[in-house]
């Protein structure tokens, strides 16, 4: 318990050091008049037209979902890994051949998704 | 009640100093629970010191080591000019950095703008607390130790996109989205190749990690699965350099194209931030491969007794930052050797090679378990 007391100071740890070199550079650095030519975003050198926050290709959504399926994935063979080695060993109450037998169902399924994406073309970046 | 978590001499000798200190207060505020508490938080406020020195310490060495090595791979000196062959370069980098002007571009989102470096500092801290760094020497040593570092990583890319977005610039913003789709996209064979280990050590718990690999150079992970280890210590090699966005996978961040990538905008110590975040996620990433595959803080034996009876004398901390900057340097030589990819061929790389390559090593890593034990 007291370990994960610890590891929220840390959460925090990061951020603070963060903060406090924020308000250092405030308060340290000099000041100059803030011109226009000083307040323009730094692109090309030539006035800059619209608005950055653009909608943006849907390309990235995909592989944002393509992402999400894989992490859930390793997170759902996390707990059946840790423990791989004793079941195999037979410690345990379960039995290694239905664990393996679930495993590869569970890859293969993943596979085909896998698979599925890339012969429609999604995985092709343009 | 709380239970003690820092197993270590320093720990055991503030557990043991503070109710012997505790006898001079007055009677009626003694007692057992004000005792551990008070142990427990200067315990806290120990590790708190350690680990913000070593990674903020460490942040001036790499970047003169950076800069050093860059320099000799391309027939160079280097900084030379401030102290004996610019070695205090680095520290009168941090100090102009410090007395630069910190300010918002016009027509940028100033809440999240000044978020962003405070998120991107987050995940290499508390990585960084979760690193077994010598026998005793782990701040949390918890046993969710994998799982919760792939968490934490997400916040890297988090960070990534809060600057990119807020700050109104095209270029920031391609960079944020480059860098986010790469990040989550390699994040995926990051998490596998821990996976691996995860499967051949039995366990999630760094430091159990480390211990299974006690014994000779030939029980660390990189050797003790044959092969399997060498092609899962090459994986994670190329997939953290891609989640640092160290080049040659800096497309985040590619001068040539995008000037700055997603910190174009910031000046002054936030910029210094992002700069300082990933020279600590160089430490942190190193550390987790030392850890996971080069036998962690044991020290390389060979199996002759006398020579490792001469390596055993050396503390695990020296062997754990020896084994660090021998990763940190082979990051830079890949740094300063390889050409960047574009940016379709760094995605088809992770999909159409390092996915189904990191599955098919899982599948042989599950047979080599199940036949050998």
């Amino acid at each position: 318990m007291s370990e994960y007391i610890i590891l929220s100071i840390f959460l925090f740890l990061g951020a603070f050091i963060a903060a406090a070199a924020t308000v250092v550079g405030l308060l340290l650095g000099y000041r100059t008049r803030k011109t226009k030519n000083k307040m323009l975003p730094y692109e090309c050198g030539m006035e800059t037209f619209g608005n950055a926050r653009i909608q943006f290709k849907v390309g990235y959504y995909v592989f944002a979902l393509l992402f999400l399926v894989f992490d859930v994935e390793a997170l759902f063979l996390l707990p059946v890994m840790a423990n791989y080695k004793e079941i195999m060993a037979g410690n345990t109450a379960l039995s290694p051949v239905v664990v393996v037998i679930d495993l590869v169902i569970f890859v293969a399924i993943l596979v085909s998704g896998l698979a599925y994406a890339w012969k429609k073309g999604i995985l092709k970046w343009e | 009640m709380f239970v003690p978590s820092i197993t270590n001499p320093v720990g055991d000798f503030v557990r043991e100093w503070v109710p012997k200190l505790a006898e001079y207060l007055p009677a009626s505020i003694q007692s057992d629970t004000l005792n551990s508490i008070v142990a427990f938080l200067i315990n806290a406020v120990i590790c708190v010191i350690a680990v913000c020195l070593v990674n903020i310490g460490s942040a001036p060495i790499l970047i003169y080591m950076e800069r050093k090595v860059c320099a000799h791979v391309q027939c160079r000196l280097g900084p030379m000019r401030l102290g004996w062959h610019g070695t205090i370069q680095t520290i009168a980098d941090v100090l102009k950095m410090l007395f630069k002007e910190v300010y918002a571009p016009a027509g940028v989102d100033k809440f999240v703008f000044f978020l962003a470096p405070l998120v991107v500092l987050i995940a290499p801290f508390m990585v960084a607390a979760l690193i077994p760094f010598g026998e005793n020497l782990v701040v949390a040593d918890i046993d969710m130790g994998i799982p919760l570092i792939i968490a934490i990583n997400g916040f890297g890319v988090l960070a990534i996109l809060l600057g990119g977005w807020s700050s109104n610039n095209k270029y920031s913003l391609l960079g944020a989205l480059r860098s986010g789709a790469q990040m989550i996209s390699y994040e995926i064979s990051f998490a596998l190749v821990l996976l691996f280990v995860v499967m051949v050590a039995g366990s999630t718990n760094l430091m159990a990690i480390t211990q299974t690999q006690s014994g000779t150079v030939f029980d660390w992970w990189i050797f003790k699965a044959p092969v399997l280890g060498f092609i899962a210590f090459i994986m994670f090699f190329i997939t953290s350099t891609a989640e640092m966005n160290r080049a040659p996978f800096d497309i985040a961040e590619a001068e040539q194209e995008l000037t700055g990538g997603y910190h174009t905008e910031y000046n002054g110590t936030p910029f210094a931030m992002f700069y300082l975040a990933e020279y600590i996620a160089l430490v942190t990433n190193s550390s987790l491969a030392v850890t996971c595959f080069l036998g962690g803080f044991h020290a390389p034996c060979i199996g002759i007794a006398a020579v490792d009876g001469i390596l055993t004398m050396v503390p695990g901390v020296v062997w754990f930052f020896a084994k660090v900057f021998f990763m940190i340097w082979c990051y830079m030589m890949v740094r300063w050797t390889f050409v960047r990819p574009r940016v379709d061929q760094l995605m088809s790389f992770e999909w159409k090679f390092l996915l189904p390559l990191n599955l098919l090593l899982l599948v042989a890593g599950a047979a080599y378990v199940a036949l050998v034990g």
